[in-house]
C-alpha cells in the first residue's frame, strides 16, 4: 500500500471513531437493545435457571445477530445522505480499502464493545463461567463476520426506502454459519469441552470475509450511488 | 465457438432462438415428464420399508436437484452480466429466480408430505431440509432486492452481486448446518430410504431429474422471451417477428 493511502485510511478510521464517540447513543443504544432483548427471553421462556443455562448460547447468539442487523442498517446511511460516500468513491485511495476501513471502524464500536460487556449478559442467562472466555472469543470473531456480512447488505440497500427490513431478509441466510459456529463453540465450552475447533472455523470465515467482503461491499455501494 | 455466446446476447437472435427451442423442447419435456411420472408412480416396485409412499421421491428429488443447480445458473448469469455487461444475462438471471424459488418450495412441501407417513412428522430440523429452507430464503432475497429498486438497471446489478455472495456462502451454509446437526443429533429419528437405491428405482429417478431439467430450461427460456416481448414491444424487429 502506498504511504499516502495508508495515511488516508488511518485518518478515515480516526474520523469514524471520533464521530461515533461524539454520539454515544450510537454505541450505547445497541447494547441497551441487547440487554432488553436478553431480558425478554426469560420472560418468555420462564426463569428456570437450568433451562436458561441450556439455552444461553443460542439466545446470546440470536440476539447478537439481531442487534447487528439493526446497527448494520445505519452503517453507511449518514455518509450516503450527505454525499461523503460519493467523495470517498471518487478519492484516489481504492474504494475497496475505504469500504473495509468503514466496516472495521463500525466493528470496533459495535462488536468489540459487545464483547467487552458480554460477561454481564452471560451471568444474567446463567451461563457457566467456564464458557465465558470462549464466548468472548467467539463474539470477537463473530461480530467481525457479522459486521462484514451486514455491510454487504447495507451497501446494496443504502439507497432504498425501508431498506432496513430488506437488509434483514438479505443478510439473515448468509449469517447462519456464524450462528452455528458461535453457538457450537459456546455450547461445547459450557459442557466442559474445548470449543476451539469451532473458533478456528469462525476465524477462517472471518479471514475469507475480510478478503472477499470488501469487494462485494464496494460493488454494492457503487450500485447504490450510481443507481 | 464464442460467436454463439455473442449471438445469444442479441435480443432479436435470442427471441428467434427461444421460439425455436421452445417449439422442440415443449414436447420433449412433456413426454419426459409423462413417462417419468407413469414409470415412477405406477411401474417402479413397492419399497420394502416405506410401501408406496416413497414414490413422491420422483418429484421431490428432481425439484431439489434442479433448484440447487438453478441457483448456480442464476449466479453465473449474474456474473456474466456484471463482468461482460451483457444485458441478456440480466434477463436470464431474473427469469431463473422465481423458477428456482418455486422448485425449492415444491421440494420442501413434497418433502414434508413424504415425512408425515415416513417419520410421523411434517417438519424435522434435519441438515438437508434446513439447508433447503435457507436456499429458499436466498432466492426470495434476490427477488425482494430486485423489486425494491426503482432503477431496474441498478436493480439487476445489485441482484447479481447478491447472487454471487450467496454462491460463495452456499457450501459454507450447507457444511455448517451439517455439523450443527451432528452436534445436536436428536434422540431417535429413523431415516428410511436413505440407503443405496436399487436400479429399478434409480432409472425412473434419473429420468425424472432429466425431465425436470428440460422443464426448467423451457420455463426459463419462455420467461426470457416474455420479458423481451415486454421490453422491446415498440422496436421494429419485434414487429417484424410478430407479423
Amino acid at each position: 500500500m502506498r504511504p499516502d493511502a495508508r495515511h488516508f485510511l488511518l485518518l478515515q478510521l480516526a474520523r469514524q471513531l471520533r464521530s461515533g464517540l461524539r454520539r454515544p447513543g450510537d454505541i450505547l443504544n445497541p447494547l441497551i437493545f441487547f440487554l432488553m432483548v436478553v431480558t425478554l427471553f426469560p420472560l418468555g421462556l420462564g426463569p428456570d435457571p437450568q433451562r436458561l443455562a441450556e439455552l444461553a448460547p443460542g439466545i446470546f447468539w440470536v440476539v447478537a445477530l439481531l442487534s447487528s442487523l439493526t446497527v448494520s442498517g445505519r452503517l453507511f446511511a449518514s455518509d450516503f445522505e450527505d454525499g461523503s460516500l460519493e467523495q470517498l468513491m471518487l478519492a484516489p485511495t481504492p474504494f475497496v480499502l475505504s469500504a473495509m476501513t468503514e466496516v472495521i471502524a463500525h466493528w470496533l464500536m459495535s462488536g468489540v464493545t459487545l464483547t467487552l460487556v458480554s460477561p454481564v449478559f452471560a451471568v444474567m442467562l446463567n451461563m457457566p463461567t467456564q464458557a465465558i472466555p470462549t464466548l468472548m472469543f467467539s463474539l470477537l470473531l463473530g461480530t467481525l463476520c457479522l459486521s462484514l456480512v451486514g455491510a454487504i447488505g447495507a451497501g446494496l440497500t443504502v439507497g432504498l426506502r425501508r431498506g432496513g427490513m430488506l437488509l434483514a431478509l438479505l443478510i439473515i441466510p448468509l449469517t447462519v454459519p456464524i450462528l452455528v459456529f458461535g453457538t457450537s463453540a459456546v455450547t461445547e465450552a459450557a459442557r466442559g469441552y474445548d470449543g476451539s475447533a469451532w473458533l478456528a472455523l469462525m476465524a477462517a470465515f472471518a479471514l475469507v470475509g475480510l478478503l472477499l467482503a470488501p469487494l462485494a461491499i464496494a460493488a454494492g455501494l457503487k450500485i447504490s450511488i450510481d443507481g | 465457438m464464442w460467436s454463439i455466446v455473442h449471438k445469444m446476447g442479441s435480443p432479436p437472435w435470442f427471441y428467434r432462438f427461444a421460439s425455436t427451442l421452445a417449439k422442440w423442447l415443449l414436447p420433449i419435456a412433456v413426454a419426459a415428464l409423462t413417462v417419468g411420472a407413469v414409470w415412477g408412480l405406477l411401474y417402479a416396485p413397492v419399497d420394502f420399508r416405506q410401501g408406496n409412499s416413497y414414490r413422491i421421491i420422483f418429484i421431490h428429488v428432481p425439484a431439489a436437484v434442479v433448484s440447487l443447480a438453478g441457483y448456480y445458473v442464476m449466479a453465473f448469469a449474474g456474473l456474466v452480466s456484471l463482468v461482460w455487461k451483457i444485458k441478456m444475462a440480466d434477463t436470464a438471471m431474473r427469469a431463473v429466480a422465481p423458477v428456482g424459488a418455486a422448485l425449492t418450495f415444491i421440494a420442501l412441501v413434497t418433502g414434508a408430505i413424504w415425512g408425515k407417513p415416513t417419520w410421523g412428522t411434517w417438519w424435522v430440523w434435519d441438515a438437508r431440509i434446513t439447508s433447503m429452507l435457507i436456499l429458499l430464503f436466498l432466492y426470495l432475497g434476490v427477488i425482494a432486492l430486485f423489486e425494491a429498486y426503482d432503477n431496474k438497471a441498478a436493480a439487476a446489478k445489485a441482484c447479481a452481486v447478491l447472487s454471487l455472495v450467496g454462491t460463495v456462502n452456499i457450501p459454507i451454509i450447507y457444511k455448517s448446518v451439517d455439523w450443527w446437526y451432528s452436534l445436536h443429533q436428536p434422540a431417535s429419528i429413523k431415516f428410511t430410504g436413505e440407503s443405496a437405491i436399487d436400479a429399478s428405482m434409480l432409472y425412473p429417478l434419473l429420468l425424472n431429474i432429466g425431465a425436470f431439467y428440460c422443464l426448467f430450461v423451457l420455463v426459463v427460456v419462455l420467461n426470457m422471451r416474455a420479458e423481451l416481448l415486454q421490453t422491446h414491444r415498440q422496436s421494429a424487429w419485434l414487429e417484424k417477428e410478430l407479423t
